[in-house]
């Protein structure tokens, strides 16, 4: 056949195949802003790797410092702070030290108070303890200065990087999931199941975010594992809607027909051809998703709703900011900021490139 | 005719784009033709000739950021150079002096207006007209393009109206202000063969009245006898051929322009091979084939036989309401083993939706369709899971029909996975590969995704696809109608080729007459969900019965005014 002469010579000068991943990621890399965004990202995600793994920022309870230590490049911006010599402390002992006035502040004598004894008892006790271990090997380490427990910032803002983007990825990648599956289920079958869910759906998004957020983390106890949960819950809605309408329009495609032609099974038809079509999709609304769960952490741990107390987190950290900056301690406030916003722009900025990069169509 | 100043003269022009690997893709090298007032000058060329890039280079609409318009190049229009113009003169110009009319009217009309306002916004733009005499004016011209009631259609919304009163409308702005100069990019390729006709007489009395210059662009040799006064016929950015219309028809000098004449089917030949370019480009003459005979004998094996299928649609209306909407109304036929049924109509004419059905694809509302004997419509899918590699799929979208993620191995192992045809991987890849070079594709293909094939190409992956579960019937819906005229007769060869060698049957469902006279044994019209007519190919188009066969068969473009057609206007 002559044609096929013509094609084998056509064949010959086309250079090796990509995939259309491989075209994204080479339009990705054409994008500075995207590429310094990516590597922005990539930078968090391995401090965030050696915060879950203990290799940085694990001595964050540590109180190595004096309390409210400006950082080592602002040692002479912050407020003077008050330092309380042995006698000063001495004085303020010896005040609580006699059972009476342990007592004299209840207003009863030692002999009716129960609890005088005990009292009395734990007060030495405390005395006797007192020279706490607050003898910082060196301030100038403290980079970022300390809090008003005299934690080290740099540890406590790296812990906080973990936490936050842990829970940023793991509750969107379970948003995703949740999001994702109902929506291929809703818009593929259509007709009852998508009633069912869109009713369902309906039910979720008439609930303002944020009292969803608040009423699911007060029922459930506090941790990271249940701020995951409530984020997930409360976040699909979006993937849903969008994995829908995207499951409906790909399924009337000539190549799903074709799918259904030669024989494949809807498990097949939905997952193994439509799902590789969207995923590029679900990889930008996954990077939206981190950031907007990121800052929800941030919003429910600076109420009181977020990690736990023996977790520290960026909104947990914000959230001893007020009292702070009462007194002039503002260095704990600006490292959680400077980090958070950092990571969420180079994040936004990401998403960007990538929704470019991988849909060209749109520009 | 004054040969001195033409109206629009286009000198050296170069085009290239910027791609996104950052090479340059040439897509005019330098071309030159002139148009003058009055003429209507015919652009011909396959998909890359650079035709549409041309009209776009003239209109100043190409992209900016990517374009790059080699230096010497000039487009003078009445002595200005447009290359030079600024965006105010343009803006002037376009519209008034030089109109355009697109290839879709569907997605060139602005769903949000009323045609109308349309047709009104133009005229107040350009001619500076109150809103009140604009209206006027808009009802004249809707007149004068022969929309049906145009009193009332002036305030319809352009989804109110048919296609090809869509496109009527679209004529009717690009007339408002007498532009001097008429661009029409393939103004009928969105369009049935019956209003492509009255189109194209419309602009041919249109061009007569006002004597306007028409730059009219197609892929269709076919068309351009109907009207054109000169011919260009482009190849990859280069004029290969221009001249009056009768010498391009009768005396072609580019072995490319033969190569287009000869490899459209023709309603009076059908060769048993038809001719592609190659045949044209080598050094030997080409030597025409023996005719090849077709039609059902006595003695034919029934594969499929359906009898009184039906289809129809059930819509919502309001809240209990319900619209019904037969889309296929009793329709039987019967094909025969190693035979063509070519199924011929307009748009929504079912012919579609009965190669659905027949795959399950649609559920059926009746009927029966037998299959060596069994009802394949009664089966159950489990039932039926057997008989899908019997039964087989070509669609006429070979962009949309193969999945972009899928590498062709891919595509082509998944069938044979599922019917488990073959032994093993190994003995799947060595069949998969083999069926790409029956079909014409190197075996490097296998490791290639679909992207990175031509049309034509694509198509042939498709064919392979369905080869691969070795059907008995192949349904072709439109199958070739979105390809170059060059490209599709390859196409066509190698589908006879390979009902020759399998004996396969083929289910051809074509809205082009031509092709489907050159492939189908038997030949069924449909109208409306309705069979109109059946019978042998070569009797029906010789002696038509039903009226509607004769409608669709003289609107066919009749190529050259020798050959015998009419030409309009």
């Amino acid at each position: 056949m002559t044609s096929q002469t013509t094609l084998l010579a056509d064949d010959a000068s086309c250079p090796a195949s990509r995939s259309l991943w491989q075209l994204g990621w080479q339009r990705l890399r054409r994008d500075r802003i995207g590429l310094t965004a990516l590597w922005v990202v990539l930078a968090f995600v391995l401090l965030a790797l050696a915060g879950w793994l203990g290799l940085a920022g694990s001595h964050w309870r540590d109180e190595v410092a004096k309390p409210n230590m400006p950082p080592a490049l602002f040692k002479d911006y912050g407020p003077a702070t008050v330092e309380l010599t042995a006698a000063d402390i001495d004085a303020a002992q010896q005040h609580n030290t006699s059972i009476a006035d342990a007592s004299a502040a209840t207003g009863m004598s030692a002999e009716d108070d129960p609890l005088a004894a005990d009292m009395a008892a734990a007060q030495t006790q405390a005395a006797n303890a007192a020279p706490l271990a607050v003898t910082p090997a060196n301030d100038s380490l403290l980079v970022l200065g300390s809090d008003s427990r005299g934690r080290d910032v740099l540890q406590k803002v790296i812990q906080g990087t973990a936490t936050s983007l842990l829970v940023g990825l793991s509750g969107a990648l379970l948003a995703i999931l949740i999001g994702t599956l109902l929506g291929a289920l809703s818009g593929y079958f259509g007709r009852r199941t998508d009633d069912l869910l869109m009713w369902f759906y309906s039910v979720f998004t008439s609930v303002p975010d944020m009292l969803l957020l608040l009423a699911f983390s007060a029922v459930m106890s506090r941790g990271i594992d249940t701020v995951i949960m409530v984020m997930a819950l409360t976040s699909w809605t979006g993937t849903y809607r969008l994995m829908r309408a995207e499951f409906m329009k790909h399924k009337g495609r000539e190549y799903v027909q074709a799918a259904d032609a030669i024989g494949a099974s809807h498990r097949s038809r939905m997952f193994r051809h439509i799902l590789p079509n969207v995923t590029h999709l679900l990889l930008v609304q996954f990077s939206l998703l981190t950031v907007a769960l990121i800052k929800y952490e941030a919003i429910l741990s600076f109420l009181g709703f977020g990690v736990g107390i023996s977790q520290t987190s960026w909104g947990a950290m914000l959230a001893e900011a007020p009292a702070e900056l009462l007194q002039g301690y503002w260095w704990q406030m600006a490292a959680v900021t400077l980090f958070m916003s950092l990571l969420v722009t180079a994040f936004s900025m990401l998403t960007d490139s990538l929704r470019d990069a991988l849909d060209p169509k749109v520009k | 005719m004054t040969q001195a100043s033409p109206l629009l003269s286009v000198r050296n022009l170069g085009v290239s784009f910027r791609m996104e690997s950052g090479e340059h893709f040439q897509a005019l090298k330098g071309i030159s033709f002139d148009i003058a007032a009055n003429r209507t000058v015919a652009l011909v060329g396959e998909s890359g000739s650079g035709k549409s890039v041309t009209s776009m280079a003239i209109m100043r609409l190409l992209p900016e950021n990517n374009t790059e318009i080699a230096a010497g190049s000039e487009i003078l229009f009445e002595g200005r150079n447009l290359l030079q113009a600024d965006r105010r003169a343009l803006r002037a110009l376009r519209g008034r002096d030089i109109a355009m009319i697109f290839q879709d009217p569907m997605s060139s009309l602005n769903p949000v207006f009323t045609v109308g306002d349309q047709i009104i916004e133009t005229l107040m733009l350009h001619t500076g007209m109150r809103r009140k005499a604009a209206r006027q004016r808009a009802v004249a011209l809707l007149k004068e393009v022969g929309l049906p009631e145009p009193d009332r259609k002036v305030d319809a919304y352009p989804h109110q109206l048919s296609g090809g009163q869509q496109q009527r409308v679209m004529i009717a702005m690009a007339i408002a202000c007498e532009p001097k100069l008429l661009i029409a990019d393939e103004p009928t390729t969105a369009l049935d063969v019956t209003i492509q006709q009255q189109i194209l007489q419309l602009l041919a009395a249109l061009q007569k009245k006002h004597g306007m210059a028409v730059l009219f662009i197609t892929h269709d040799l076919g068309l351009v006898g109907e009207f054109a006064d000169e011919v260009i016929v482009m190849r990859h950015g280069e004029i290969r051929e221009h001249g009056p219309l009768q010498q391009v028809f009768t005396q072609p000098q580019d072995a490319y322009t033969k190569a287009l004449l000869n490899c459209r089917p023709q309603l009076d030949s059908r060769p048993a091979r038809l001719a592609v370019i190659d045949d044209f480009l080598q050094d030997q003459p080409y030597q025409t084939p023996p005719q090849r005979e077709r039609g059902y004998t006595a003695g034919d094996d029934i594969v499929l036989d359906v009898q009184g299928l039906c289809k129809s649609f059930e819509s919502r209306e309001g809240l209990f309401g319900k619209h019904v909407f037969h889309a296929v109304k009793d329709v039987s036929f019967q094909l025969a083993r190693g035979k063509t049924l070519g199924i011929v109509g307009e748009s929504g004419s079912g012919k579609t939706t009965v190669g659905l059905t027949l795959m399950r694809l649609h559920q059926a509302s009746a009927g029966r369709a037998l299959f060596n004997g069994q009802d394949i419509l009664a089966m159950s899918p489990g039932e039926f899971h057997a008989y899908k590699r019997r039964i087989q799929i070509i669609f006429q979208n070979p962009y949309a029909s193969l999945n972009p993620r899928f590498t062709v191995e891919e595509i082509l192992l998944e069938p044979m996975t599922l019917h488990a045809i073959g032994r093993d991987h190994a003995e799947r890849k060595q069949l998969a590969a083999a069926l790409l070079e029956r079909v014409g594709l190197p075996r490097r293909a296998l490791q290639k995704y679909p992207h990175e094939f031509s049309g034509g190409q694509r198509q042939r992956i498709a064919i392979a696809r369905c080869l691969t579960m070795k059907p008995d019937v192949l349904i072709c819906d439109e199958s070739v109608s979105a390809l170059d005229v060059s490209v599709q007769a390859q196409v066509l060869n190698l589908l006879q080729d390979l009902q020759d060698e399998c004996g396969l049957s083929y289910l051809f469902i074509s809205h082009d007459l031509s092709v489907v006279k050159h492939i189908s044994d038997q030949v069924m019209v449909m109208q409306h969900g309705q069979v109109v007519e059946q019978a042998n190919a070569d009797s029906l188009y010789a002696n038509p019965q039903h009226s509607y066969t004769r409608q669709l068969l003289s609107a066919i473009p009749q190529g050259w005014p020798q050959q015998g057609g009419t030409r309009v206007a």
